[in-house]
């Protein structure tokens, strides 16, 4: 009498990759961030050159479409005739590496205290919540200049200091996302099935958090390209005889009249990085959302 | 011992933290005997809701407990240390939540809510818990349990979600299942079957339920006795059939007449009068909210 009619019911799995391939977002960012991880991986294979052999000979060559250029020198030389081509593929491996370190370590860290801010509540929440605000009160590119100033040149500074300001964009998001989940039935429901809060917290309420984290962490890795590139372009960074594209960048604008090349080459992969990052975020937030995605 | 209730309310007075102590509970009493079906009554406001989450140990921050106790055969689940009133809740008394859109959670697969209390209090293999839940699920007669044990909870219809509620509310063959108001967000088709289910799973397992609602329709289709509340204290008790035929208090006949009938549509609906507030007021205290 009562039964009802059983819905079709597609596999989770299937349903989850086909709303992640309907996103052209996902699929364009996606692939180029892929590209971007296989230059990484191949770099000395695929880079034509040597990215740090000088030749003065061959010094301030234009790329390849251009009169004057010599074969094998694609995106030209620059004033110490190193390979443009080759020190901007090497140079993804800083971009890259900071990217995915220092957003995951920010993650880590603003997700941890953004959990436990938005679900213990009282004097948790207001210690982080203040922290938070007085964190963002700093300006920072400013900050992140400093720090690296106190820490010291090099790689692992770089991503201490992203890791060091922007724990807080976690912190808030996670904060209030777990605030709301908190509302819901579902939670009360365990509760009265007797878990512990802690495991509430991470098994029922971390799960339901995570789509809007993996989202973040995809936007945050485009800021710490940009944020890396900033402090290679002071010369904060890594030392100069890694290529970097802040570098790049810093030495491209001292002869931006001989060879334009030498400054836009990395912008343009700049640019492109950081556009891929965010589009594969705001997709990734589309897709991964449960209810969003049916 | 079946001569003595399950559950007996005594005194309960609750104060809210937030309004300056603005009372919640007034000295509510009630008792539930085993096997019966006790509906909570009362507009929203009057605390029902609240004498739900007091025995399931959910009471928000907010409300503070200042008098009374709430004894589940003789123990006392005002004072029981946490580690205790964790075995109580969940083994001997479940929920059955308001909205099934939010009860389940919406990243987990059925199978795997559903098993929780099996795996936890009953120490269940993933494999028995599987196979009881698939027994669970034919009880409250769903077709195709295994197709509902793998999908999410947005997949599913609001009464086949519903269904599952209840299914992991009897799942432990509690003594005692708090409903509260589950048939609120349903259709009324729905609804009614659900009802049906509720009280069938009940008469099955000699479950007592406590049905909170706000709609005294519901209560004549599955309650045997019935406690009114407003404003946090008990205006009228007593069987289904006495307080439906029969209201003693002016409040309970006024909101009978402001029910709308189906064997009287055109009849209009009746406002409760304001002579019926001002008695309310006088005997419960000036500051009785009405909250019509």
């Amino acid at each position: 009498m009562v039964d009802i009619a059983s819905y079709p019911i597609q596999t989770a799995a299937k349903r989850r990759r086909r709303a992640l391939m309907a996103q052209p977002k996902v699929v364009l960012g996606g692939a180029f961030i892929l590209i971007l991880v296989l230059l990484v991986v191949g770099a000395p294979w695929i880079a034509p050159k040597d990215p740090l052999e000088q030749d003065l000979m061959l010094g301030t060559l234009p790329p390849a479409w251009i009169d004057g250029a010599e074969p094998g020198y694609w995106l030209g030389t620059d004033d110490l005739g190193r390979d443009v081509l080759s020190r901007l593929i090497f140079g993804t491996r800083i971009a890259l590496l900071v990217a995915f370190v220092a957003a995951t370590l920010a993650a880590l860290i603003g997700t941890l205290l953004g959990l436990i801010a938005g679900w213990y509540g009282g004097w948790a929440d207001r210690v982080i919540s203040r922290l938070v605000d007085i964190w963002m009160a700093f300006p920072p590119v400013l900050l992140s200049i400093l720090l690296v100033a106190v820490l010291g040149a090099g790689v692992h500074s770089v991503i201490a200091a992203i890791v060091i300001i922007d724990w807080t964009r976690f912190c808030r998001v996670v904060r209030s996302e777990t605030k709301s989940q908190a509302q819901m039935d579902y939670v009360t429901a365990a509760q009265t099935i007797g878990f512990s809060r802690a495991r509430i917290l991470f098994s029922e309420i971390l799960p339901n958090v995570a789509p809007v984290l993996i989202a973040l962490v995809s936007l945050e890795m485009g800021i710490a390209v940009i944020v890396e590139a900033i402090l290679s372009f002071v010369g904060l960074s890594v030392s100069s005889d890694t290529p970097t594209w802040g570098g790049m960048i810093a030495a491209g604008r001292q002869m931006i009249y001989q060879g334009w090349w030498v400054m836009v080459a990395p912008l343009i992969a700049l640019f492109a990085t950081v556009l891929a990052f965010n589009q594969l975020g705001d997709g990734l937030r589309r897709a991964l959302d449960p209810v969003m995605g049916r | 011992m079946s001569n003595l209730p399950l559950l007996s309310i005594n005194g309960l007075t609750a104060v809210s933290d937030r309004d300056g102590g603005a009372p919640i509970l007034r000295d509510v009493s009630l008792k539930v005997m085993r096997g019966e079906v006790l509906g909570l009554v009362g507009e929203s406001g009057a605390g029902k809701s609240t004498i739900a989450k007091a025995l399931l140990g959910i009471l928000p921050r907010t409300i503070r407990v200042t008098g009374g106790s709430v004894l589940f055969e003789d123990r006392d689940l005002l004072t029981l240390p946490s580690r205790t009133l964790r075995q109580i809740i969940g083994n001997e008394i479940a929920l059955i939540p308001q909205d099934p859109q939010t009860a389940l959670n919406p990243g987990r697969r059925i199978e795997a809510q559903l098993t929780d209390g099996l795996r936890m209090k009953r120490g269940m293999s993933v494999r028995q818990a599987h196979a009881r839940a698939i027994a669970l699920l034919e009880e409250v007669h769903i077709r195709d349990p295994l197709r509902v044990l793998k999908a999410y909870p947005h997949e599913l219809s609001g009464g086949m979600r519903q269904r599952v509620l209840i299914a992991a509310a009897f799942s432990l063959e509690p003594k005692l299942v708090v409903a509260d108001e589950p048939t609120t967000a349903l259709d009324v088709t729905v609804q009614k079957q659900i009802l049906r289910l509720i009280r069938g799973m009940q008469d099955k397992h000699g479950t007592a339920v406590i049905f909170v609602t706000h709609d005294l329709g519901v209560v004549a289709q599955i309650c045997d006795r019935v406690t009114l509340l407003y404003s946090g204290k008990v205006v009228e008790a007593g069987s289904c059939a006495d307080v439906l035929e029969r209201p003693a208090h002016a409040y309970t006949a006024a909101l009978l007449a402001a029910s709308p009938r189906y064997d009287r549509p055109d009849a209009g609906l009746t406002p409760v009068p304001q002579a019926v507030f001002d008695q309310l007021r006088r005997e419960i205290g000036t500051d009785a909210r009405p909250n019509a």
